[in-house]
């Protein structure tokens, strides 16, 4: 049984309510830290936890606090990433539901250290259910003297806010959803400069996914050298995966970085299997934008080794033969998915998303999903596969942000791991609208 | 003062010159093409990914290559930059699918585009496009609308570059137009259709560099090329009466404000000068213009090996 940081009360009655939290320890990190530890010890101890950002990208939390600009007479921001849009992941939203007063207790102490004195919590539109019930957890913070002025006479103000998108999977990247805070329309900033030079406001500013904030908790509690004790080389600490898929037992699950993708598959304790005991067809580890894999590529890596559920090893043989671990988003095909609908669908949902402002991704993305529709069903020429992959690359790299990206990595990866099941839809026109592929073949070269 | 190598051409140029700017004061051909950035409007660029460039060496303290292709207009030179631009394929081939994702949804209707032998993204297919597609779908329409009495907003030709959009925001007193939607569907709009008005809303039409805004009082009236160019003046009291009169014999059929060699304005003018004033004797003419940058207009811009056909 792994250790639970996160979630470890989240089954408690009544666990959303103060006195409940508080009762099982909450809020002690906003004691230790305002009271016994200067900002700077805060970031030296994240720093130490080897903590990384649980949002997608996993750049380490203490250096990206580091480099926040510290000048004179200028506020900086914290602002909490919890626009959680990434099909396939819905970590975030447990956590907020389960236990608002944990992401409470980590801004508190998150913001001390990096000296906000107003910070946000930005939620995606569609959440709208739990902005009540953060602003309810927010104002018992307040009652208690956890926020406003002068917390626990340390001389510390900290006022925190909710802040409701309207609905844009763009808003989760960092400087598009700083614009949208301002009240504007949620597109992203040409960078540099960056956030932690020129964010909210034109001033100083971290964007901090929910679980990364969250997991600022248990690092001050138990001190960052006790966390970085669990996983596995840089991958230290409890990640939260949200399984779905055609698995027995989809959900939320708290595991330490040091299992194996086939434990975590198949252990009762964790996804329980392949529902019906199909066969598995491939898996999307990190949330829909990562590179999907194939069946023979998810438990071993393409040099034989077992693949481990960190970001090392699903990244392991870069996109040829790898993955990443993003935000964990894990999905899992049984043989009777079809990949081309699945990639179809994630073409739907970029190109809808693509704020349109630069010309890749915004044409890019309608014309992949165009392409897509055409192959699923069953109208498709040869030449649309590679028509699919040499627009994908030239979106990719090519774009303001990171959403041009996210678009195109599933569609060059489909095409690259499942050539043959595309080939197969333009081959068989009405087979390919009534029955699935079945699993694709294992190149030879990768045995 | 920094030194940035373009293409192997070294320049010194002023501190937080952009490597646009920079390439622009080099001058030949290895300045990149723009479509959305716009030197007198602020915050514009960076959309159109048209001037996509590879920062080789990052400056003389900081030797390291920029690990992506990076907007020129945006990027502010360092000592020592190398830069490659037309010489090196990436960005080349970079600046070819820019064109053709551009070209996708553009309707090509340029034999009754009033844009048509001004227009930017004419000469940027020209330079960087093929002369066929690979795209097989039904392109992306709107209805034309009327945007008060002298512009006419004809979307499906639009390429989003946001120019017009920070004119009325820099320019005009109150936010008049934005946009609306997200994506490929996302449109410049007026709300509900509500006219622009502003005595300096015209100059709507000389930023927008395809021809999605155009003249009211000029559409269809003439193609460009048929018309002299010539510098002319008059006393205004609402700007500085410094224009372009394009005339026909001795007649103006339109005026614009007077664009540089890439296309920009830096004296905008007003609505006035630009529908009202179609009078000879309104104007003091000064002399013709040299326009020498647009393709048609300017005659041998391009040379011979260039007109092949691709």
């Amino acid at each position: 049984m792994g250790r639970k940081l996160l979630l470890e009360h989240a089954q408690v009655p009544g666990i959303n309510t103060y006195e409940v939290y508080r009762k099982h320890g909450g809020y002690r990190s906003v004691e230790k830290a305002l009271k016994s530890m200067t900002p700077d010890e805060v970031v030296e101890e994240v720093k130490k936890s080897g903590l990384r950002g649980r949002g997608g990208a996993g750049f380490p939390t203490g250096m990206k606090w580091s480099f926040l600009a510290k000048p004179e007479g200028v506020p900086r921001y914290l602002c909490c990433n919890a626009d959680e849009s990434e099909p396939g992941t819905f970590k975030d939203r447990y956590l907020m539901e389960k236990i608002p007063h944990l992401l409470i207790e980590g801004m508190i102490t998150s913001s001390y250290a990096l000296g906000a004195n107003t910070s946000y919590i930005y939620i995606r539109g569609e959440y709208s259910w739990i902005v009540f019930i953060l602003e309810r957890a927010i104002a018992e913070a307040y009652a208690n003297g956890w926020l406003g002025k002068n917390i626990l006479g340390s001389g510390y103000d900290l006022d925190l806010y909710v802040n409701p998108g309207a609905g844009a999977y763009i808003c989760g990247e960092e400087t598009a959803l700083i614009e949208s805070l301002e009240g504007k329309r949620g597109n992203p900033r040409i960078k540099p400069p960056f956030p932690a030079v020129k964010g909210l406001w034109q001033s100083p500013t971290v964007v901090n996914n929910v679980e990364t904030i969250a997991a600022v908790v248990p690092i001050i509690n138990d001190g960052g050298e006790e966390y970085a004790k669990i996983g596995i080389g840089k991958s230290t600490g409890t990640k939260l995966i949200s399984a779905s898929g055609n698995i027995n037992k989809p959900g939320v699950y708290e595991i330490e970085m040091s299992i194996s993708v086939e434990e975590f598959i198949y252990s009762d304790e964790w996804c329980g299997g392949i529902k019906g005991g199909k066969r598995i067809k491939a898996c999307v580890p990190g949330g829909s934008s990562v590179p999907i894999l194939p069946h023979y590529l998810i438990t071993k890596t393409a040099a034989g080794e077992t693949r481990m559920m960190t970001y090392e090893s699903l990244a392991d043989g870069g996109f040829a033969s790898g993955s990443m671990l993003g935000s964990g988003g894990f999905i899992v095909y049984d043989e009777n998915q079809c990949i081309v609908r699945n990639t179809w669908t994630f073409s739907r949902f970029y190109a809808h998303e693509s704020c349109g402002q630069c010309s890749p991704c915004r044409e890019g993305t309608g014309w992949l999903e165009k392409v897509l529709n055409r192959l699923e069903h069953g109208q498709g020429k040869m030449s649309d596969i590679d028509l699919l992959a040499d627009v994908a690359k030239k979106i990719e790299g090519n774009t303001i942000c990171p959403l041009g990206d996210a678009a195109a990595w599933p569609v060059s990866a489909a095409i690259r791991h499942f050539r043959e099941e595309f080939e197969w839809h333009v081959n068989e026109r009405t087979a390919c609208m009534e029955r699935n592929y079945g699993l694709v073949s294992e190149p030879v070269a990768a045995v | 003062m920094p030194k940035v190598t373009i293409d192997g051409q070294t320049i010194e140029v002023a501190e937080g010159t952009t490597i646009l700017n920079a390439a622009r004061q080099a001058g030949g051909p290895s300045v990149p093409p723009a479509m959305c950035y716009y030197s007198s409007l602020k915050g514009s660029g960076g959309k159109c990914r048209t001037c996509l460039v590879k920062v080789t060496k990052g400056s003389e303290k900081d030797p390291r290559p920029m690990p992506k292709l990076v907007a020129s207009c945006q990027t502010p030179v360092m000592d020592g930059m190398e830069v490659a631009s037309i010489s090196d394929p990436q960005v080349t081939t970079a600046r070819a699918s820019v064109t053709e994702f551009l070209l996708i949804n553009h309707p090509l209707d340029c034999p009754i585009c009033d844009q048509a032998g001004e227009c930017h993204l004419q000469d940027l297919a020209f330079e960087h496009g093929k002369s066929s597609t690979r795209y097989e779908f039904e392109r992306r329409t709107f209805e034309k609308i009327d945007i008060g009495p002298y512009i006419k907003l004809h979307m499906t030709r639009c390429i989003m570059c946001w120019r017009c959009v920070y004119l009325t925001q820099q320019l005009t007193p109150e936010r008049v137009h934005g946009i609306i939607g997200r994506g490929d569907h996302a449109e410049i709009s007026t709300y509900i259709e509500r006219s622009v008005e502003s005595e300096f809303s015209g100059n709507v039409i000389d930023v927008c560099p395809v021809g999605a805004l155009t003249d009211r009082t000029f559409r269809f009236k003439s193609r460009v090329w048929f018309l002299n160019p010539m510098d002319a003046h008059r006393d205004c009291p609402t700007c500085s009466g410094r224009a372009v009169v394009w005339m026909y014999g001795d007649q103006i059929y339109r005026v614009t404000a007077r664009k540089d060699k890439y296309g920009e304005v830096h004296e905008f003018i007003c609505n006035t000068c630009r529908f009202d004033k179609k009078d000879k004797n309104d104007w003091t003419i000064e002399g013709a213009r040299n326009i020498d940058r647009h393709s048609v207009i300017s005659q041998g811009h391009y040379d011979e090996s260039a007109l092949t056909v691709r």
